[in-house]
């Protein structure tokens, strides 16, 4: 996901420009994206603000007769910005903003049950000067909940138009489309609000006098849910449940859709393998290509999973009560509630998790948090601890009544969450020296029933970019492998005169990997990784696990001549070592295997990681320390499990 | 303040960082509102409040800069 081309490039039919633009102003929670989503539907492109580590979300909706385009401005309680996000709604609304064009009009998102408090918002956006509208959102929350309005009345107190608008209420859009269409005539207020804080607050209740306004009472369901979810005791229990849950969720339900998309894969290659006939083009479409897409895709239904999950508990409104649960556990490393949702993300993959960062008022808690993301366990080291753990101990092997296997990958999922949270914690403490210390403050909003379209909308842009951005990246990977590990080509001769029964199949493999390009890298960073028991076999697994970790798996495979690439843990348990003190003894010992694991919970193996934190953070610098780092860990901890497992094995 | 305890802000601390002091403002901890405590979380902290009409979870680090009077 690096990179800023993420929309389709030269379709005319999402050609923007000479379209009329309006942004989306509004508070956080103020139904702003959802109207967004139902004024746009699904074409809505993402991409980012040109310098700034911000989304940038714009959609184009049908009016009578024409597209205009809308900009979903992130979510904000304020024009006097605090966050990197909210600096990019100041610009946006800027006349010479430097980041993207000056909309034509401004439609403001006004929750009518929190309206003092976005009148506050609308009262700055009005001293802009942009021709403004207003869309008036949850008036029927508004009204079961014993409140009132006279928008006749509001609309002529603001002197801009007020259009009530539900997002599933088709007249009620239709109604907001036209006008938009009339921006031109749009009344703009005689004079516009006061700036100064005390005067916009009686400006505001003015306003809220002449509406006849009478704000709701509190959501009597909301009270009732709240009751249980956020009880000392029962809060906390609910709180672990749903997280035990949204695993289960996760790694249960995608594992046969997982099954399914490994099957298809592995079928399509063989298919490959019988079609072509010669016998390098046979290798490469089917180990570097067809296995390389494979190997990306098999993460899809995690990746789309994670998406759906998130959008539920945050649809819901339970994602602000886990950060509120979270948020004094958090603030033991130096972060706050919603650096949680981050790390949670990364369990699955630490991109959505880096990006969901975005959320945090502070850049220091966002630098100290994608710090700590890529150590979290995510779904591509599951392969690798897979396979790693399956070499190390039995299917049927038990400590106590608990499977061995389980309890080992167990362990490796609280190594990654401690490592984590300790760096966390490290990162927030060096840089807490340099920055000024930012106010935590958190919305609960009242619960609501998910829209599916906001769902829809959320996994279908997640699962969009997933493709596209990191198959990219690993495809590449794989390719390059591919071409390390098979050239330069030998002829017969040649090996012959290198005493190679070239009648053996098995045996050109071999001397061909042994005398390949990877082999030479695999052996030139030996002194590296000799002290932690690899020799250069794996050492081509490691390098080219750097792109991505799954790769790992798919390399040793390859590296091993497996007569049975559909399982290459059989062939990998029969590898010997082949020189020095213990050849002839397994290579993957127990301590090896171990050194293995801990290299893989620590060292930053994936570009694409590396790309959207050089993307997210704006320069090299940051990605540079997160790999150096990482790495430093990473061998530190993979030599001490290999010496303390090699005494003790 | 205890929970369902109701108090009016009086002013915020003039120590507060400008920006700081705006954004509470903006949230609605103005001078002569009404604010509510709901709940504390488990550990203690945050604290969610019902200010204007919504809910809001804030640390003691920010509420120690808004001064208050207990409604009786």
């Amino acid at each position: 996901m690096s990179g800023q081309h993420c929309e389709p490039s030269g379709r005319s039919t999402t050609d923007t420009r000479g379209l009329d633009r309006f942004a989306l102003v509004g508070n956080p929670n103020s139904g702003k994206s959802t109207l967004f989503n139902s004024l746009s539907g699904l074409r809505a492109k993402t991409g980012n603000y040109p310098g700034v580590t911000v989304a940038k979300y714009e959609g184009r909706a049908r009016l009578a007769d024409d597209f205009v385009v809308l900009e979903d401005l992130p979510g904000t309680y304020s024009l006097d910005a605090i966050s990197p996000d909210e600096h990019v709604v100041v610009d946006v609304l800027e006349a010479n903003g430097e980041i993207s064009a000056t909309p034509d009009g401004v439609i403001v998102v006004v929750d009518a049950t929190t309206l003092r408090r976005s009148l506050t918002l609308l009262a700055q956006v009005l001293q802009r000067g942009l021709p403004t509208c207003v869309a008036l959102t949850f008036t029927d929350d508004l009204q079961r909940r014993g409140g009132r309005i006279d928008i006749h009345a509001l609309t002529n107190a603001l002197g801009v138009s007020v259009v009530a608008v539900t997002p599933g209420d088709r007249g009620q859009v239709t109604n907001l489309k036209q006008t938009l269409a009339r921006w031109r005539d749009w009344p703009a207020p005689v004079i516009a609000p006061p700036t100064d804080a005390a005067e916009t607050a009686a400006w505001a209740s003015s306003v809220l006098a002449a509406a006849n306004y009478v704000e709701p009472d509190s959501d009597a369901r909301t009270s009732r849910i709240d009751a249980v979810l956020l009880h000392p005791v029962w809060g906390t229990a609910v709180f672990f449940a749903v997280m035990f849950a949204f695993f289960q969720t996760i790694f249960v339900v995608a594992a046969p859709i997982q099954g399914w998309i490994e099957g298809i894969f592995a079928w399509l290659g063989e298919a490959a393998a019988q079609l072509i006939s010669i016998d390098w083009l046979a290798s490469f479409v089917g180990e570097a290509l067809i296995g390389g897409v494979g190997g990306v895709l098999v993460f899809l239904p995690q990746i789309a999973l994670l998406f759906i999950l998130i959008a539920l508990l945050e649809g819901s409104g339970y994602l602000a009560r886990a950060a509120f649960l979270m948020d004094r556990v958090m603030a033991k490393a130096g972060l706050e509630g919603r650096a949680f949702v981050a790390l949670l993300s990364s369990v699955a993959c630490a991109i959505p998790g880096i990006m969901a960062t975005r959320s945090l008022p502070s850049a220091r808690d966002r630098l100290a948090t994608m710090m700590a993301a890529p150590l979290v366990t995510c779904s591509a080291r599951l392969p690798v601890y897979i396979l790693l753990i399956g070499l190390l101990v039995g299917p049927d092997e038990r400590y106590g009544p608990v499977n061995l296997r389980g309890l080992i990958l167990f362990a490796m999922y609280v190594i990654g969450a401690v490592a984590a949270m300790s760096a966390a914690a490290v990162a927030s403490k060096i840089s807490r020296a340099g920055g000024r210390l930012l106010p935590f403050y958190m919305e609960i909003p009242p619960y609501q029933v998910p829209r599916a379209r906001s769902v829809v909308a959320a996994v279908w842009s997640a699962v969009g970019a997933f493709v596209k951005k990191v198959s990219s990246i690993i495809l590449t990977t794989t390719i390059i492998l591919w071409l390390l590990l098979n050239f330069p080509q030998h002829t017969d001769a040649e090996m012959q005169a290198h005493g190679v029964d070239t009648s053996s199949e098995v045996a050109v493999s071999s001397y061909a990997l042994d005398n390949s390009f990877a082999a030479s890298i695999g052996k030139a960073v030996e002194p590296v990784f000799e002290p932690l028991g690899f020799d250069w076999r794996i050492n081509i697994g490691l390098v080219s696990s750097l792109a991505a970790r799954e790769v790992f798996v798919a390399t040793l495979g390859q590296v091993a001549a497996a007569e049975n690439p559909e399982e290459p843990a059989l062939a990998l348990s029969q590898m010997k070592v082949l020189d020095g003190p213990n050849e002839g003894e397994p290579l993957f010992s127990p301590a090896t295997i171990a050194a293995l694991l801990m290299f893989f919970a620590f060292a930053l193996q994936c570009m694409s990681t590396v790309g959207v934190l050089r993307r997210e953070t704006g320069s090299w610098r940051w990605p540079a320390i997160a790999f150096g780092y990482m790495f430093a860990l990473a061998w530190v901890a993979a030599f001490i499990a290999n010496r303390v497992v090699g005494a003790f094995g | 303040m205890s929970v369902g305890d109701c108090a009016i802000v009086t002013e915020l601390d003039p120590t507060l960082h400008p920006l700081v002091a705006r954004r509470l403002a903006d949230l609605g901890f103005a001078p002569g509102t009404q604010i509510e405590v709901l709940r504390r979380a488990p550990l203690g902290d945050p604290v969610i409040y019902r200010i204007c009409g919504y809910e809001i979870a804030l640390r003691s680090a920010q509420t120690k800069f808004i001064n208050v009077e207990l409604k009786s």
